[in-house]
């Protein structure tokens, strides 16, 4: 099937509101290439469980498509319709499985050498999609806070390497309450701009206290979670013919319900903890890279204005000759190791606020939980540079929200 | 900042220019251009029945910035201090093909960029290296061999193409598997170790002829079971125990074409930067053990050439597509230009090469140094080392 033969009832299982609003675009849907569909599909189907920033953005960009006349559709997608798809990808039944399709569409565009040209479509579109749908700007700065090396007591090596470049750093830093401070001041961005999940709390072990208003997301809380995943996961792989893709496309179509697990009333949320596990690769085994990708996904997605991520210890990594000694040991933790894996962690969760709107006037803290260095990145603060002098957590957030 | 990417080409040079201007600071190594007198090999053209040539792929995809650019010198001591001034090095070696381990292996050693699915239990479409050498030099199978890391490698070692084909190429060892079978019926935690590869760590390929492989090992390693399970008990990871068989291979064997695939800096894709980070270490550390290895070695010592090169790169931290690192998915430049050291008989000492040159020219450029043609091979010569 082809973009062009699509009907309003060849979206019948599509939940209702993604339903809805696909069939009020249809005659947009209609004129794009198969190439490019799909991918907007992908996004659409889950509409009804999407944050309200995405819901926005997909209305958006499903109201422009309808606006195009048919020259404009020919500019935006000559390069799109130019890519030559297999007649098995045609078969395929990329209108109810459009994530799938899309794995496979990756796939094949490797194989045949087209990949280049895709990604060379998919940058043009969303440059024009860009200019045709000006972000509005925040109500409030963008503020980012890394929190990371608990457990760690002393640290030799350099600290932010990639985060200095593009900030002041701190070495004087009274840690008393830092971390108190650090959500006090989450709370009260959530107060000041109420919005759905616009203020996020993330912590690679156990939350600690926060306020109202704040959407919180942890490691350990969804421990239950995780070991259903896997259990499900082992039982799938045992089956005859499982291989990787196959895998791949039962989690995709995993739902919590699926899981039998009661994690959390809200369906969005819940939907987006699941997939953070079914989506990510090492969310399952490392708090480090649960805490790293949970934040990566909260700025692609939600475009939190305020994301605290708190990283945690995550557990060690054997060594073969451990292994073949045999037992499972007691659960360790590689604090040194989780601190090297924060730091990059928070130098990625910077580069994400920067892929946001308004980029230019967010603001970024990294500190070293219990210790007295900090990194510091806003718009009236100095690249390269270092300061020696006594200061506290509260008057580096004011700098960086300066 | 800036995270859009610049063009291909624009992206790919700088990395190349960066990797050059390191090396000549930090190692003092010459710019190709500057050397003028003709190949070492014109004059080595007697010696190539004796030519043994040792490959490995620095596994898993490694990236500049944490391998040869400045940043990542930390990571990779030996081959910076030790390796690095005795090679002839390539700083812009792209990889055009599918970025999975497997198919990029395959390619490597077809000299094609294959399409094979990248999880399937699948031989390479076209003719390997390894047949082609044993069937132009009329070599024994013994003479050819491949180290691998997982059981999806398993067909690597020849095709099915007609007129080469099975029985015609390499013999495969897979260290890993090996471990397994000695190992069952123990009390080891093997699951977590012996999972086939980082990208899919829960599912591994089954294999047949356990039985087979084991008094292979006994037979050709001269190994006992009981003496190859002790000696990985002292070891800390997979490529150390590649290594070792790889040594053992090379006293009793003694296989004039011998391919190493590491693997362990793929733990990146668990998304645990530490991780990677001690893998490209322990990568750095064996190959240079290696080196030492092929130096002491009789068969080995003054007529061997190694070639270690990564099969791809990584992610930029800057591809919105990709999560840094942790994968090799986004296809962007970072992720397709790698670099390449040569060392051995032959080779010029302390040269850095600028010229662009990609993954598949390896064949041709081995079977230049060998004496044979690799007939289906869509690579070029790299007349730098030919």
């Amino acid at each position: 099937m082809l973009p062009r033969d699509l009907k309003s009832e060849s979206f019948a299982t599509y939940p209702p509101e993604a339903r809805a609003i696909v069939v009020q675009h249809l005659e947009a849907l209609r004129r794009l290439p198969l190439a490019f569909v799909p991918s907007l599909l992908r996004e659409a189907i889950d509409y009804d469980y999407r944050f309200p920033i995405e819901r926005k953005v997909l209305e958006k960009e499903l109201s422009t498509l309808s606006s195009l006349t048919e020259t404009q559709v020919h500019e935006w997608f000559g390069s799109f319709a130019s890519i030559s798809l297999s007649a098995g990808l045609e078969g395929f039944d990329w209108v109810n499985l459009p994530a799938q399709f899309v794995e496979q569409e990756a796939a094949y565009l490797w194989s045949t050498h087209q990949l280049d040209s895709f990604r060379k479509a998919a940058t043009e579109y969303g440059n024009r999609l860009e200019q045709a749908n000006k972000a509005e700007p925040l109500p409030m700065q963008r503020l980012g806070i890394a929190v990371v090396g608990r457990g760690v007591t002393t640290h030799s090596g350099i600290l932010f390497r990639n985060l200095r470049k593009h900030g002041t750093y701190f070495t004087n830093v009274g840690p008393q309450n830092g971390l108190e401070t650090l959500l006090a001041a989450v709370g009260e961005r959530a107060k000041t701009y109420p919005s759905p999940y616009a203020h996020w709390y993330v912590d690679g072990g156990t939350p600690v206290a926060h306020g109202a208003g704040i959407t919180s997301v942890s490691y350990d809380a969804l421990g239950s979670l995780r070991g259903s995943l896997l259990k499900r996961m082992r039982a799938e792989i045992d089956r005859p013919g499982m291989g990787p893709e196959e895998l791949r496309t039962v989690l995709a179509r995993l739902t919590p319900t699926d899981l039998g697990v009661e994690f959390n009333a809200d369906p969005v949320l819940s939907r987006f903890e699941l997939k953070l596990f079914t989506e990510g690769s090492g969310t399952q085994i490392y708090s480090t890279t649960f805490a790293q990708w949970t934040a990566r996904e909260v700025l692609r997605r939600a475009q939190a204005a305020t994301l605290l991520v708190r990283y945690a210890p995550r557990q060690r990594q054997r060594p073969m000759n451990e292994l073949l000694a045999g037992g499972h040991g007691e659960a360790e933790v590689d604090a040194p190791g989780s601190l090297v894996d924060a730091e990059m962690g928070a130098y990625y969760h910077w580069i994400d606020q920067q892929r946001l709107p308004d980029s230019e006037r967010s603001g970024f803290i990294a500190w070293f939980e219990g210790h007295g260095e900090a990194v510091a990145i806003g718009p009236s603060l100095s690249r390269r540079t270092e300061s020696n002098s006594a200061i506290d957590l509260g008057k580096i957030l004011a700098l960086a929200s300066a | 900042m800036n995270v859009s990417s610049s063009s291909w080409r624009e992206t790919a040079g700088l990395v190349s220019r960066t990797r050059r201007e390191f090396l000549r600071d930090a190692a003092g190594l010459a710019l190709g251009s500057a050397v003028l007198q003709a190949s070492p090999f014109v004059r080595a053209e007697s010696a190539r029945k004796k030519r043994k040539v040792v490959v490995v792929t620095f596994g898993g995809g490694a990236r500049d910035q944490e391998t040869f650019a400045p940043e990542g010198q930390e990571n990779i001591p030996q081959m910076l201090t030790e390796m690095a001034p005795q090679s002839s090095f390539f700083t812009h070696v792209s990889n055009q093909g599918i970025l999975g381990h497997y198919v990029a292996t395959a390619s490597l050693a077809t000299g094609v960029y294959e399409t094979l699915n990248n999880f399937a239990s699948v031989a390479p479409e076209h003719p390997t290296i390894f047949e082609y050498f044993r069937k132009e030099l009329r070599r024994p199978s013994s003479d050819a061999w491949v180290v691998a890391p997982s059981n999806g490698f398993h067909r690597i070692g020849e095709s099915e193409v007609r007129g080469y084909g099975p029985g015609q190429g390499a013999r495969v060892i897979l260290p890993k598997r090996l471990l397994g079978l000695a190992s069952a019926g123990g009390n080891a935690d093997l699951e977590h170790l012996l999972h086939d590869n980082y990208e899919t760590p829960l599912y591994t390929p089954v294999l047949a002829g356990g039985e087979v492989e084991l008094q292979q090992l006994e037979m050709i390693l001269k190994l006992s079971v009981g003496d190859f399970a002790s000696h990985a008990r002292t070891l800390s990871s997979p490529d150390e125990l590649s290594l070792y068989i790889a040594k053992r291979l090379m006293r009793e064997e003694a296989p004039s074409l011998l391919w190493i695939t590491m693997h362990d800096i793929d733990v990146a894709h668990s998304g645990a930067y530490s991780l990677y980070i001690e893998g490209i270490r322990r990568t750095d550390r064996l190959c240079a053990e290696l080196w030492k290895a092929i130096q002491t070695e009789p068969e080995y010592a003054g007529n061997t050439t190694m070639f270690v090169l990564p099969d791809f790169g990584r992610d930029s931290d800057f591809d919105a597509g990709g999560n840094g690192f942790q994968h090799h998915r986004t296809g962007d430049p970072a992720s397709r230009t790698t670099w390449m050291m040569v060392l051995g008989a032959g080779v010029r000492h302390g040269v850095v090469y600028d010229t662009p040159v990609q993954s598949i020219d390896l064949v041709p450029s081995i079977g230049a140094m060998m004496g044979f043609a690799p007939s289906q091979s869509s690579g070029k010569l790299i007349q730098e080392l030919v």
